[in-house]
This record gives structure tokens, C-alpha cells and sequence, in this order.
């Protein structure tokens, strides 16, 4: 098995006005349709990069109504990268397997 | 569900194979795998449900999905007899490109059966699935539809959009309210056929594996005296009957996915023995009544 690894570009495409963040990036696996890890804590201004590692699409969507965010469908291999700038609790899950959640702490 | 219950469900499942037929003779459905040599009844609709062709998904256990629902729809030449129709219980595709529908549609036209599409979430990724809907669903902008054979009434319904964190498959108010209408002045008599993608029944919620208001619309069927669920999604026959209603589960034709709970996650079986990714294992008849109903279904099981 083969898996399709996208560098760069994704992240440019996806966030065009955003800076490259000073910090390092935050990194989340997807992975056994799950994930990981679910809870994860950062500094103000980090960039959070999900990396879908499943043979099986998903998507990184925000859990609040209204939505203000949902990553384009990841496949295999694809990822998806949001900075987070303010403080606060993000809950977010899979629209596909919506049984998936996640949330990423700003401190 | 107490536990001698699941144990017994979890006997009856089995994977990996191509199509279910179906009969309705005398009001009761009932299923034979193809390749297990069942043949359309001589009387009564029959019907052909295949579910999960996954076209585009190219992994492990499964590289020539295309390959694998080609075999399904010549399985379902062999064997159709007399059938009207064909059904497709969603995921015809695995990331909802018009590619992808276009190699589906083209190798399931092969069957030259009139054939009515569900989505599966695979299927409605991009356009809230107006790309699907176009294609498959003959304008049903919702996804969901019903119409009328040989007697007996088929809804399909669409419980793949706007699920909610942590929750299930969702039917939504707007979709509960129609099927109220469509419902309401049908003689309890007449044979209903409900398929969709994402089981209606709670098969395992740790996976996602039900419908969150399944429940209201399985309560607007009870009144009728034969009602028949088939849904896909798991990759893997599931079955019970509860009241009048009997629910099924469909194989995929393109890769199987494990028993609940018995792996880390409901992806994919990758490590499938060679040569048996066709066959079916562990297979196990199956009939389960409870109460007073008539209504049975039978999977004929494959051979070896």
C-alpha cells in the first residue's frame, strides 16, 4: 500500500491570509478513526497540523453552531492545518464518522 | 440488547461478497447471497440489493474496486431471474468525484436493471452531494424518495448529512415530517421496503453504527404489517427482526470491515487471506422472529 503524502501547498490553499506562525507546529494523527491526541494544548498562535493517516476519509469540522470551520475532505495521507490565535476550547469532529471528536486547548 | 442476543448476532455476520437478491413471495422477504445458486422466485417482486462500491477507495484488501463491482454486476446477470430492480444502499463512491460516479454508473448500468441509489457519506462530501443527487437520485434534491412496485411501496431515505458531533446517522426533521406524509394514507397492508445507507437500528454506537432518530421514523412503520430495512455502511450482513420489521445489513462490494468492537476501528479488514477477499467465512444461517410476527428473513449462505 502506497500512501499519498501532500507537502505544503495544502496548508497556503487553504489559509492564504495567514502568516506562518511563530511557533512550532501542533501536530494531530488521524488515525484508527480516531484522533490523536484528542485533547490537545497549545500556546496562543500555534498552527495545528492533522495528518490523516486512515485508509478511510476524514474531515477536521468544528462542533459549535453556527460552524466556523470544516477542513476539506482528507484522504489518505492529506493534511490540514489551522493556526489558532485567541485563547479558549475548540471542540471539533469528524462529519463523516461524526462518533470521532476532538478538541484543541488554547492557552 | 442483552448479551445472548448480541452473541447471536454476532454469529450471523459474514463478509466479502457480492450482492444480496431478494424475494417477496406471500409478503415475506427473503435474501440469498449471490453466488450461493439462489434464483429469483417465480412469483412475487424480487429485488437486487448491492451497498459500498467505494470506487476510487485503492487500498488494502481492496485495489480494483471497479474490478470487484464489475464482478458483482455480472453476479447479479447470472442470477437476477426475474428481478425488477436494482438497489444501491450508498458509498458508491469514496470521495464523491464525478470520476468516481461516472466509472459507477457506467459499470452498474451493466445490469440493465432499473436501479435506485441511497448516498453514503462517501457520496455527499462536496456541494452538500448535489453532484450525487443529480446523477443518482433523479432529482430528489434531498436524497430521499419513494415509489411504488408490483405492490409494494420503497422508500429510500438519506441519513448521511449534517450529523452532529458525537452523534449518529440523521434522517433531520424536514426528511421525518415527508415520511409522515408519504406514510399516511397506506393501508397497513401494503409491503414497505426502507433502505438507506447508515443502518436505522443501533448496530454499535461506539462506531457511529445508527441512525440518531432512527427511532421516529421506525415508529411511523409499525403499523404495517411487513416492513423490510436494508441498509449497508458496515460491510458485513447483520440481521433481526423486531415486530414486523425486519432489518438487514448489506455486504460491501468492496472490502469488508470488522465485527463490532472486535478491532481498533470499524477501516478496513486489510488482512484478508489471499484469494478470499470473494468468498464468504464463518457463514451462519440466520432467523431470528420475536413476537408473534410472520416475517422472517433467510440468508442462503455461500459455499466455500
Amino acid at each position: 500500500m502506497q500512501r499519498r503524502i501532500l507537502l505544503g501547498g495544502l496548508t497556503a490553499a487553504l489559509l492564504p491570509g495567514l502568516a506562518r506562525p511563530q511557533a512550532p507546529d501542533a501536530r494531530v494523527l488521524i488515525d484508527n478513526f480516531a484522533f490523536s491526541p484528542a485533547t490537545l494544548t497549545v500556546k496562543a498562535g500555534t498552527r495545528v497540523v492533522w495528518t490523516n493517516g486512515d485508509d478511510i476519509p476524514h474531515t477536521v469540522t468544528d462542533a459549535a453552531t453556527p460552524r466556523s470551520f470544516r477542513s476539506p475532505v482528507l484522504d489518505t495521507g492529506d493534511r490540514f492545518a489551522m493556526a489558532f490565535p485567541t485563547p479558549g476550547t475548540t471542540h471539533y469532529f469528524c462529519s463523516l464518522h461524526p462518533h470521532m471528536q476532538g478538541s484543541v486547548v488554547v492557552q | 440488547m442483552d448479551p445472548e442476543d448480541r452473541r447471536g448476532l454476532l454469529k450471523c455476520m459474514l463478509w466479502a461478497g457480492t450482492g444480496v437478491l431478494w424475494t417477496v413471495a406471500g409478503g415475506v422477504p427473503r435474501s440469498g447471497l449471490l453466488g450461493a445458486g439462489a434464483e429469483a422466485a417465480e412469483t412475487g417482486l424480487s429485488f437486487v440489493q448491492i451497498s459500498d462500491s467505494h470506487i476510487g477507495f485503492s487500498n488494502a484488501p481492496n485495489t480494483d474496486v471497479a474490478g470487484t463491482l464489475g464482478e458483482a454486476i455480472g453476479r447479479v446477470n447470472q442470477l437476477k431471474g426475474n428481478a425488477s430492480l436494482l438497489i444501491h444502499t450508498g458509498d458508491v463512491s469514496q470521495l464523491s468525484r464525478a470520476a468516481q460516479f461516472d466509472t459507477a454508473a457506467q459499470i452498474i448500468k451493466g445490469a440493465g436493471m432499473d436501479t435506485h441509489y441511497v448516498p453514503g457519506e462517501h457520496d455527499v462530501l462536496d456541494e452538500d452531494g448535489k453532484g450525487f443527487f443529480a446523477r443518482f437520485t433523479k432529482g430528489a434534491a434531498g436524497g430521499y424518495y419513494s415509489f411504488d412496485q408490483q405492490g409494494v411501496h420503497f422508500i429510500g431515505l438519506n441519513n448521511v448529512q449534517n450529523l452532529k458531533a458525537g452523534g449518529l446517522g440523521n434522517l433531520g426533521a424536514a426528511q421525518l415530517e415527508w415520511l409522515t406524509k408519504d406514510l399516511k394514507d397506506r393501508p397497513a397492508s401494503q409491503p414497505i421496503v426502507v433502505f438507506a445507507h447508515i443502518p436505522l437500528w443501533t448496530i454499535y454506537q461506539d462506531w457511529g453504527w445508527g441512525t440518531d432518530d432512527g427511532v421516529q421514523a421506525l415508529a411511523q412503520l409499525r403499523r404495517f404489517g411487513s416492513v423490510t430495512v436494508l441498509n449497508g455502511h458496515i460491510h458485513q450482513i447483520m440481521q433481526k427482526v423486531e415486530g414486523t420489521i425486519a432489518f438487514h445489513t448489506a455486504l460491501s462490494t468492496a472490502f469488508p470491515q470488522p465485527a463490532p468492537g472486535t478491532a481498533a476501528s470499524p477501516g478496513p479488514i486489510k488482512d484478508v487471506p489471499a484469494g478470499r477477499l470473494r468468498s464468504v467465512l464463518g457463514v451462519t444461517t440466520v432467523k431470528q422472529v420475536r413476537g408473534q410476527s410472520h416475517l422472517a428473513i433467510v440468508d442462503s449462505p455461500l459455499g466455500t
